[in-house]
């Protein structure tokens, strides 16, 4: 999905990092949004609404849709397309409106 | 507290322009914006722009928001703060600002609000799926990512975004296998329809989405045609075998703050939604605030830039400062923007904006 050559664009990467997304490793480039590595990796499923538990994707990727909102660290509601990668990073699925340790 | 005299709230074209205008006048300036970056949406848009040298024609929207910044850190009275949400205004002039997970107090003298826009939905069953995403989203996606949103895109909406958008699709190496635009014409520019056109990419006019499919993400839609009514016509399906639908339907203004603000506020469908109703220098009827962009009423990107120059100037002068040379500028931009909204292309939002006024003068 990563797009390699581009007519009028070249794209400025950090370094390739591993993270874990629900305990599988995954790869990225540090400091793109979570959401860019995990949609990179194909992952589409981000989150699931609360009544019903239909799958939620990507949607605003500029931090004001709450499509996105996973947890990061331990940390619920990370909105994942505005929150940079980092190597190590454990990003988990969310259940319900996550829970604050 | 941090105190200023004018505080700008984002930093895209509008504020970026704003700032500047009012640093040239010797104000006391900060810019806060909640992204990582100073540009706003211009650091994904990689088209050239239209409009005159003013607004940079023929330059990229990339390339525009880089210009603009570099300008602006070159004034020492202008101060930026980025990854900065501004979470409200209070009645005493203090905004609240979140900042590394810590509330700061900015205390301002004005406000220019310029937070811009947000992407509307479009009502057909399975719009919630995973693969629906906003055409901007795929943009930020593609060109500022590096990430392709998917394999097989149907395009909804043929205005210039959802126009340029696809082409920009197509440039990333992303197949579009059609436009649909609910009303009888193309929305948008004839040059980008034409662009489209020619690379093989259907636009189906009087055509909308019946419905999205798929297991637990999309892997179709169904579209239909609609009557001169714009009602459905049954019988006139046709199953795409998509991956992605790109939702290119409009944007409506943020105004979220201006309604916490205590703004008055008028809904005007042309301008995309709820607007703060504001004088010609764009004042709202809370004398502190001004208004810029997009927030003001959905437009373009150059319009959205002289927004900002009128409400920079207009608010340093309302605090003494800039003297002639900021009323010849005005008297400029001012001049800019009606140029910007002539002819048949800036009939609605000429239309917008007379109702605006209208709500004015009612009030008064």
């Amino acid at each position: 999905m990563r797009i390699t050559e581009h007519p009028i664009l070249r794209y400025q990467k950090g370094p390739k990092v591993k993270f874990i997304y629900d305990g599988q490793e995954v790869e990225g480039y540090e400091g793109e949004p979570i959401a860019a590595a995990l949609h990179a990796a194909g992952i589409k499923t981000l989150s699931h609404s609360h009544i019903e538990n239909r799958p939620r994707g990507f949607f605003c990727a500029i931090g004001t849709c709450s499509s996105c909102l996973m947890t990061v660290d331990g940390v619920p509601n990370v909105r994942i397309c505005v929150e940079k990668l980092k190597a190590g990073m454990c990003v988990e699925t969310q259940q319900g409106k996550g829970v604050l340790r | 507290m941090i105190n200023t005299q004018i505080a700008i709230i984002g930093g895209g074209p509008a504020g970026l322009r704003a700032a500047l205008a009012a640093a040239q006048t010797g104000a006391k300036v900060l810019l806060l914006d909640n992204s990582d970056h100073l540009g706003g949406q211009l650091i994904k848009q990689t088209h050239m722009f239209f409009g005159s040298q003013q607004q940079f024609a023929g330059s990229r929207g990339i390339d525009i928001a880089t210009r603009l910044a570099t300008e602006l850190r070159q004034f020492e009275n202008v101060q930026i703060m980025l990854e900065t949400t501004v979470l409200g205004i209070y009645e005493d002039g203090v905004l609240l600002a979140e900042q590394d997970d810590k509330v700061r107090k900015i205390k301002a003298e004005r406000i220019i609000v310029a937070i811009g826009a947000s992407e509307r939905m479009l009502a057909f069953p399975n719009n919630d799926l995973p693969g629906v995403y906003g055409a901007g989203a795929a943009q930020t996606l593609m060109n500022v990512h590096g990430v392709r949103p998917g394999h097989r895109v149907l395009m909804v909406g043929a205005g210039n975004i959802g126009l340029i958008v696809t082409y920009q699709m197509l440039q990333a190496g992303v197949q579009v296998v059609g436009i649909v635009e609910a009303a009888p014409t193309i929305g948008g520019y004839l040059v980008h329809a034409a662009k489209v056109r020619r690379a093989g990419v259907p636009i189906y006019t009087s055509h909308t989405v019946k419905e999205a499919y798929g297991d637990g993400a999309v892997e179709g839609a169904i579209i239909w045609q609609l009557d001169e009514k714009w009602a459905p016509i049954p019988g006139t399906e046709q199953d795409l075998a998509i991956d992605v639908i790109c939702l290119a339907v409009g944007l409506s203004p943020l105004s979220d703050l201006l309604w916490q603000a205590g703004c008055q506020m008028t809904y005007v469908p042309q301008l995309g939604g709820s607007v703060a109703v504001r004088n010609s220098l764009l004042c709202t009827t809370n004398q502190q605030i001004y208004i810029a962009g997009d927030v003001a009423g959905v437009e373009e990107a150059s319009s959205a830039m002289v927004e900002g120059q009128v409400a920079g100037l207009g608010a340093a002068l309302s605090l003494g400062l800039g003297g002639e040379q900021a009323h010849a500028m005005l008297a400029d931009a001012r001049g800019q923007l009606a140029a910007l909204r002539s002819g048949p292309v800036g009939e609605k939002i000429r239309a917008g904006l007379s109702l605006v006024e209208k709500g004015v003068t009612a009030d008064a």
